[in-house]
């Protein structure tokens, strides 16, 4: 039988010019090679449809909290305990950690609920899963658009403390990837966590109220770690949040951390990351291969 | 059959086997499709269409058995496998929070297609699904008919040459029925392979060259539509209502007249070669049907007959 079809390619214009697609092979090999990207690239465009939801809170959100706490609270504690923050005034020694924690309750809305719509609500992940693009690249794919959108938030962030004054120190805006990376160590475990989760009984709000919350209040965001009771400081010790927050002094105001504990801060963070991703791998995979 | 088979099947399937836990959901199915047929894939809910779609879309797993598409193992060359194909998955799937063009543009995206080539397609395929005057709507706005129509486009983008629809026509009202199945002939025309699953006989039998009957995940039978009708059923069939009441209890009195006999709730079918001869036959016993009917067997008296009087929605 000879095959029906006209031929493909033809690039000696035979109007009207009708441009086929190329042949799978190339579809496969492109899709190999970006997709990833493509990936990111659909979530990027679906999050640009709320777009004025997404620069309103990214706005509101900091300049509320450093108002509140940069007129409000750091005057009253400024008056009363100088000096109790390695010599800067309360408002420096807050930012980094609220920097920090917006970026990691960002990542923590991100990496719950839209993963349930993939799977469940509106079945995203099934789409692209049919496609040539692989179950890792969907999860690439995801997490790059995301981070994505921590990096836009937490440069508006670090501007918006910069504007308080609050980030006196020259190597301030390494924050930035600080933040970003402490967002993703808190982020990527919770990916993979959101993947296994069936059905929506309330786990989400569970996380937002008992991990999210203490870990808000207890890893040395509003004070020094060293002054809660032996006994919960390892709520710090193992909270993404207190390791980025003590990075992020160190490069907002110089706040004295030895290198070593510097690179311990580093690792943990990656070392989060890089399980939480490779969890979500497998997860992933497992899920959509039913 | 009005195509030959040539060269080495597209799709090739032994004992393809699928279970969750203990269930057998596809238990040991075995066809070979090839090039430019299209193969349907009949039988009652949960008798394991979906999965085998699935399996054949390479994104599902099997459990055993053999499994090729264009010759290659989905689990092994899953992107090359799935770059070869047009998928319409019986659930949508659709991203609705991107614009009913987006979704077309996004999708021909994963296939690594350019800009260029994807912005005309996208329009063209908008026309033949009807959406062009929805083209920047949210998708969320569209009605269920209507997101099943841009599912069907979507799966046109990469122009496949093998095209795989679960149920395409669920949810469509008649006219784009009508307008599918034109537009899915003119592709086999063109030498596209289709693998299809439907509840709608009439589809089936419009579209298929060749079906499958599967029943809890085996085959129960195989053949063409004609083929099917001669082999599992006689070439006429009498209906006959006597009032709901009474279907059952006259059945008795029914017995020897055509080959097989069949009460329904709601009707008795008898089975034979000659429909008017039975009738009279009926007639001749004394009993008097409120209406009667002689019709040509259709597919779905092999559907019923060779899956029991299971409720098909
Ligand atoms: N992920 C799953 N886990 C467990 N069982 C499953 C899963 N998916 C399908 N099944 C079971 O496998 C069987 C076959 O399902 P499938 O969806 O293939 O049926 P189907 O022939 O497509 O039916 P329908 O006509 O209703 O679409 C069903 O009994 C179903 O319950
Ligand atoms: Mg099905």
């Amino acid at each position: 039988m000879t095959d029906p079809t006209p031929a493909r390619v033809q690039e000696t214009a035979a109007p009207p010019y009708r441009p086929s697609a190329h042949p799978p092979a190339v579809s496969a090999a492109r899709a190999r090679t970006f997709g990833s990207w493509y990936y990111a690239e659909h979530v990027l465009r679906s999050m640009n449809s709320y777009r004025w939801t997404l620069l309103a809170s990214s706005v509101g959100t900091p300049v509320l909290y450093l108002f509140a706490m940069g007129v409000g609270l750091a005057t009253l504690v400024d008056r009363t305990a100088a000096g109790a923050f390695g010599g800067v005034g309360y408002l420096a020694f807050l930012a980094p950690a609220l920097l920090a924690s917006a970026t990691i309750m960002t990542a923590a809305t991100e990496f719950t609920y839209p993963v349930m719509d993939g799977f469940k609500w509106r079945r995203v992940y099934y789409g692209p899963h049919a496609s040539p693009l692989s179950t890792d690249q969907i999860v690439n794919g995801h997490i790059i658009a995301i981070t994505a959108r921590l990096t836009a938030t937490t440069i508006i962030y670090f501007l918006i403390v910069a504007a308080f004054g609050a980030s006196p120190s020259a190597a301030g805006a390494a924050a930035i990837p600080v933040a970003v990376l402490s967002g993703l160590a808190f982020g990527l475990p919770l990916m993979a966590y959101s993947a296994g989760v069936e059905e929506d009984k309330g786990q989400f709000a569970l996380v937002m109220r008992f991990v999210v919350t203490p870990m808000f209040l207890f890893s040395g965001t509003f004070f020094p770690l060293d002054t809660l009771p032996v006994f919960l400081r390892w709520i710090g010790w193992i909270s993404p949040l207190w390791h980025g927050t003590e990075l992020g002094r160190a490069l907002t105001y110089g706040y004295d951390v030895p290198a070593w504990l510097a690179v311990v801060h580093v690792l943990f963070l990656l070392v989060l990351a890089v399980i939480g991703w490779r969890r979500a791998r497998t997860v992933y995979a497992r899920r959509l291969g039913r | 059959m009005s195509t030959t088979p040539s060269g080495p099947p597209v799709i090739s399937a032994q004992q393809l086997s699928k279970h969750y836990g203990d269930f057998r959901a596809v238990d040991g199915i075995s066809f070979d499709v090839p090039a430019g047929e299209s193969f349907g894939l009949l039988g009652p809910n949960g008798a394991g269409k979906s999965t085998t779609m699935r399996m054949i879309g390479g994104v599902s797993q099997r459990t055993s058995g053999r499994l090729t598409i264009m010759g290659l193992d989905p689990e092994e060359h899953g992107p090359e496998v799935r770059a070869h194909l047009g998928v319409v998955p019986q659930q949508d799937n659709l991203d609705e929070e991107l614009r009913v063009r987006d979704n077309l543009l996004v999708y021909g995206r994963y296939f690594g297609l350019p800009m260029s080539y994807l912005r005309p397609k996208a329009d063209e395929l908008l026309e033949f699904a009807q959406l062009t005057d929805k083209a920047t709507a949210k998708v969320d706005a569209l009605s269920g008919g209507m997101k099943r129509r841009l599912t069907i486009a979507r799966s046109l983008i990469n122009e496949p040459k093998i095209l795989l629809l679960d149920e395409p026509t669920t949810g469509l009202d008649p006219q784009a029925r009508h307008i599918l199945w034109d537009r899915l002939f003119r592709l086999k025309e063109s030498g596209v392979t289709l693998i299809l699953t439907t509840h709608y006989m009439d589809e089936a039998e419009q579209l298929c060259d060749r079906l499958v009957v599967v029943d809890k995940g085996r085959i129960m039978a195989e053949g063409s539509p004609a083929q099917l009708i001669r082999d599992h059923s006689t070439r006429e069939v009498l209906e006959l209502r006597f009032g709901s009441e009474r279907n059952t209890t006259v059945a008795a009195e029914l017995q020897g007249i055509g080959e097989r006999l069949e009460p329904l709730p709601d009707r008795v079918l008898i089975y034979a070669d000659d429909g008017e001869a039975a009738l009279e036959q009926v007639t001749s016993r004394g009993l008097r049907p409120i209406t009667s009917l002689v019709r040509r067997s259709s597919l779905e008296d092999v559907f019923l007959r060779l899956t029991g009087r299971s409720l098909v929605d």
